[in-house]
């Protein structure tokens, strides 16, 4: 089955007065319809970056952007502005971490709505506003015709969120990106997001990629999930495989240095030591290698390339160890 | 479950923020109960963490104990002694022995000083290490012992990362060895494998100080690795106070079962989506409490006595304090 | 909202009330000169002084020559007489009214019009050749006094003592009731000349504030959705970077209605500016309170205006 959407070594960097950002540096994968791809990564990950590329958003005078990302047989990142406008909140849709500020503080909750339909769609306003209620409904806001007339600033963090991913599922987009939805929110409004989101991807069967740093929030919803570290994927593998078998010495530190509920409290934390990288002057070889418990002397020399860590695995890593390495505890 | 000579004491504290109407004759119509009749008591040596939601007033309780606030009501103890009511002058001295490390390290640092004088200025203001070379010395050494590199004492805050920041907030706060620290959401903008860090330093320093902390949070997972006795609060008041272990094994109140069920855990069998009971509707005001038990609007187990009738927190079989009319069964975690 | 404004209303009379008083004070206890005097003229003895004193009641007590005017002023909105020339005040000023009406509305359409524009040019391609002169040709505008603009434009213009002149000079202005044509002719290089610093501070501001909102994180909302750039930068983007701009705006034109003085003097147009002028100078201290209540009835108006315009312009105000 072909993929909805195919990423090949998608690569930005950006000019900026303190040198060149590489952000991206050379990042593929593929997301199936219906399904969900997790990335996770830290600040400076590019985690961000690359999905805002492929949506046509970081155009710009300063950046370099090269690679290809197919969907639906075109090639998003060569095709004109008119034509991503055309797919933008139509065919691909996305919501964003912050909703409060996400959203136009001085129109009424019902004419962003409208708008959003009516951009890619002939329709009245009534019908739009209709169409409007419908949706809030749909993500489980009461009284929606009352509800179109309110302004963001008079909805909590958790209902601002619903309005988005209302606005954003409004034309049936074929792929939904989510940008840390529910790293504003509180915990159990975190919960509330989740489950309707998971609930209206299967309803509508809609793929979603959804970027976050909490590796809770990726097992709960990814059936993939690819790991990034400084600008490249270092790890890529289904959600139950990654979690039971972690190659990569970074991810195995993240999940080593996270305090876990169904973990016995005596167990220490593990920190990953260092900072994450700088992007303008990225570590030679393997990024992680300054701050790899496992590193040996080919690892700042050598940039290790995303294959399969044993032969014929679905099961991704970019880690120069060979398997045995990996897999002895940290 | 207080200790007999507790380090900080707080009995029915309230913070009401007025909310005025009027330009020249400002009136009140009401209020926001950020803290609303809070009490508990933190012994010597003690990590106590008070963990909930936005808008639960837990930030709020955490600068009445520091007397950043002056409470509206109720009465706050320190070191045996009441410092509800003090001035400043006299909160003075008291500052040596309560410290805060706050949650943004991006604004709580001044941009214009060097790390080297942000971290010297505890000593010049109560006077210790009068030479300017004895204080050099000792901020070297805080620096050293926070994981920074002494090199960097003449280099500014935005050279530095959000988590060295944090430690530089740290070394400030522990220069002149206080007896309590209080962490407002000390790791909650920090990238993941940086909180670990942060987590590891001031667990290190709370044995190596003996300090007290008090280790405020909204992240479940954090609080019960770092504190032994938490405090959940909701909407202004304490809803559960239990030892840390027994508080997450075997939630009595709840919310805190919903919170622990709300939390998603790094473990696709166990996290898989749909498959825990999430909490209906959202926080209300605080300023506009719903009468009775404050929870029961969202609360799945709520009858008709938890709208007329506020439960107190009272300490039931096995220990822990909940203030629940029906609290949850032992031995389960989810209603 | 109501309950607003009629508190503010009553502000209103406060800040009149407290602006006419401080005014009377100013004037009566340090005055530039004994306006009895310049009225005696030149054969002044001072039998002659000390009657037309008595005439105008100036050897009353301050409080009682207070009192007077505001009585007459309440019950009869009457201004009172100039001591310079007995006409009564309000129709100095009602007369004089037109003329820095239509300097201020005609230089504040074009400064409008020219400083958004401006603004949103710069605002939407930073960095560029055009956004650098954009800038710094609005340094200059705001940098130049307007009163050397005006001689300028008369030395270059003017068609009386000017290089090109294709323009009617100073002293030209003309009513808009007597001759429409010449009305406007008569304005143009006044306007032009007012407005160039307004214009430029405005397109400095509002470059600054829009390229500020095109930041921020409910921009690439709409980005995301599909619009156009030209609806994300004028409905959303100028819609938020707009309002200070009003607020200002209603601000600067309240003041400008008070009388532009040195535009008025420069181009000799006969408005409340060169009015509140000559009668400073004079020490005409019933056309002094009349122009300066005048002004300050503009800019405490001009000021509630905006206020309330704000609540509709930004729905997180809320006024009790």
């Amino acid at each position: 089955m072909s993929a909805l959407l195919t990423v090949k070594d998608l690569k930005v960097s950006f000019n900026t007065e303190d040198g060149v950002v590489h952000a991206v540096e050379g990042v593929s994968y593929e997301v199936e319809s219906g399904k969900t791809l997790g990335i996770v990564g830290e600040s400076g990950s590019g985690k961000t970056v690359g999905t805002l590329t492929i949506m046509g958003l970081t155009r710009a005078a300063n950046t370099q952007i090269s690679g290809q990302a197919i969907f639906d047989g075109e090639d998003l990142l060569s095709a004109s502005e008119q034509q991503m406008r055309a797919i933008r909140g139509d065919e691909i849709a996305m919501i964003f971490q912050d909703p409060l500020s996400s959203l136009h503080p001085f129109f009424t909750i019902g004419a962003q709505l409208v708008e959003a339909i009516q951009v890619h769609n002939k329709v009245s306003k009534a019908a739009a506003r209709t169409r409007s209620a419908e949706l809030l409904t749909m993500v489980g806001l009461s009284d929606a015709r009352d509800r179109l007339s309110s302004y963001p600033h008079e909805f909590s963090g958790g209902m601002r969120q619903r309005v988005m991913i209302a606005m954003a599922l409004a034309n049936e987009p074929r792929l939904l990106i989510a940008d840390e939805p529910t790293t504003a929110l509180d915990v159990t409004v975190q919960a509330q997001i989740l489950e309707l989101i998971a609930e209206l991807q299967a309803e509508t069967g809609t793929a979603m990629i959804i970027i976050t740093h909490d590796l809770g929030v990726v097992a709960e919803v990814a059936d993939e999930i690819a790991v990034m570290y400084a600008g490249r994927i270092v790890e890529q593998a289904s959600a139950a495989e990654l979690f039971a078998n972690p190659q990569h010495p970074y991810t195995r530190g993240l999940l080593a240095s996270i305090p876990r509920l169904d973990r016995d409290r005596s167990s220490g934390l593990d920190p990953i030591a260092g900072r994450p990288p700088s992007l303008i002057a990225p570590p030679s070889g393997c990024a992680f290698h300054p701050r790899c418990p496992r590193a040996f002397d080919r690892c700042p020399a050598e940039l290790p390339p995303l294959e399969p860590a044993a032969a014929g695995s679905e099961h991704l890593v970019a880690c120069l160890l060979s398997p045995e390495e990996r897999s002895v505890k940290q | 479950m207080s200790a007999a000579d507790p380090l900080v004491e707080v009995r029915e504290l309230e913070m009401h923020f007025p909310l005025t109407r009027g330009v020249i004759l400002q009136r009140q119509y009401g209020a926001v109960r950020a803290v609303d009749g809070v009490s508990f008591s933190v012994a010597r040596g003690e990590t106590f963490g008070i963990v909930g939601e936005s808008g639960c007033g837990k930030s709020t309780t955490g600068r009445l104990i520091m007397r950043l606030l002056e409470p509206t009501a109720g009465q706050v103890f320190f070191d045996g002694e009441e410092i509800t009511h003090l001035g400043r002058r006299q909160l003075a001295p008291l500052r040596r022995d309560a410290q805060m490390v706050f949650q943004d390290p991006y604004s709580s640092l001044n941009p214009r000083k060097t790390v080297g004088s942000i971290i010297a200025e505890p000593f010049i203001i109560h006077r210790e290490a009068r030479d300017a070379e004895e204080r050099r010395k000792e901020v070297r050494e805080l620096m050293d012992r926070v994981g920074l590199n002494p090199e960097h004492y003449n280099r500014y805050p935005h050279q530095f990362s959000g988590g060295q920041r944090q430690r530089i907030g740290v070394a400030r706060a522990i220069a002149l060895k206080p007896k309590l620290l209080v962490a407002d959401e000390p790791v909650s903008a920090l990238d993941v494998s940086i909180q670990a860090q942060i987590i590891n330093l001031l667990q290190d320093l709370q044995s190596e100080l003996g300090l007290t902390l008090i280790f405020i949070a909204h992240d479940l997972s954090v609080v019960r690795h770092m504190c032994d006795r938490i405090a959940v609060m909701y909407l202004g008041k304490v809803v559960e106070l239990a030892e840390s272990e027994r508080c997450f094994s075997e939630p009595r109140h709840p919310y805190t079962g919903a919170l622990l069920a709300s939390v998603p855990v790094p473990d696709p069998s166990i996290s898989a989506a749909g498959s825990r009971p999430v909490l209906k509707g959202d926080v209300p005001s605080p300023s506009a409490p719903p009468p009775g038990c404050r929870f029961h609007t969202r609360c799945p187990k709520a009858q008709p006595l938890c709208s007329q009738q506020e439960p107190p927190l009272s300490e039931l079989p096995g220990g822990s304090l909940a203030a629940c009319h029906f609290p949850l069964e032992r031995y389960s975690s989810s209603s | 909202m109501i309950r607003y404004i009629l508190r503010r209303l009553l502000w209103v009379v406060f800040l009149l009330f407290a602006v006419s008083f401080v005014t009377f004070v100013i004037f009566y206890l340090l005055p530039s000169a004994d306006p009895a005097v310049l009225r005696a003229g030149r054969q002044a003895n001072p039998a002659l002084v000390a009657s037309i004193r008595h005439q105008l009641g100036l050897d009353q007590p301050w409080y009682v020559q207070y009192g007077r005017y505001m009585k007459e002023l309440i019950f009869h909105f009457d201004f009172g007489f100039s001591y310079q020339n007995g006409v009564p005040v309000r129709q100095l000023i009602f007369s004089r009214l037109p003329a820095s009406i239509s300097l201020a509305a005609g230089a504040a359409v074009l400064w409008l019009v020219i400083g958004i524009g401006v603004g949103i040019i710069a605002a939407v391609r930073p960095r560029t050749k055009l956004d650098r002169a954009s800038m710094g040709a609005a340094l200059v505008g705001i940098s130049a006094p307007v009163y050397w603009l005006g001689l300028v434009a008369l030395y270059l213009f003017s068609s009386d003592i000017g290089l090109i002149p294709i323009l009617p000079g100073a002293n030209s202005y003309v009513p808009l009731s007597e001759d429409p044509f010449s009305w406007f002719t008569s304005l143009i290089m006044p306007w032009c000349v007012l407005a160039v610093s307004f214009a430029a501070f405005y397109s400095r501001l509002l470059r600054g504030n829009l390229t500020e909102v095109l930041g921020e994180d409910y921009i690439r909302t709409a980005r995301a959705k599909g619009l156009s750039e030209r609806r994300v930068v004028f409905r959303h983007g100028l819609r938020s970077a707009i309002t200070p701009i009003v607020t200002i705006f209603g601000l600067d034109l309240g003041i400008l209605l008070g009388g532009a003085i040195l535009t008025e003097t420069v181009f000799n147009i006969p408005g409340i500016g060169r009015l509140s002028y000559s009668s400073i100078v004079r020490s005409d201290l019933p056309v002094i309170q009349g122009t300066v209540l005048l002004g300050a009835f503009f800019i405490v108006f001009a000021n509630l205006f905006v206020d309330i315009l704000y609540a509709f312009l930004d729905p997180r105000v809320r006024y009790e």
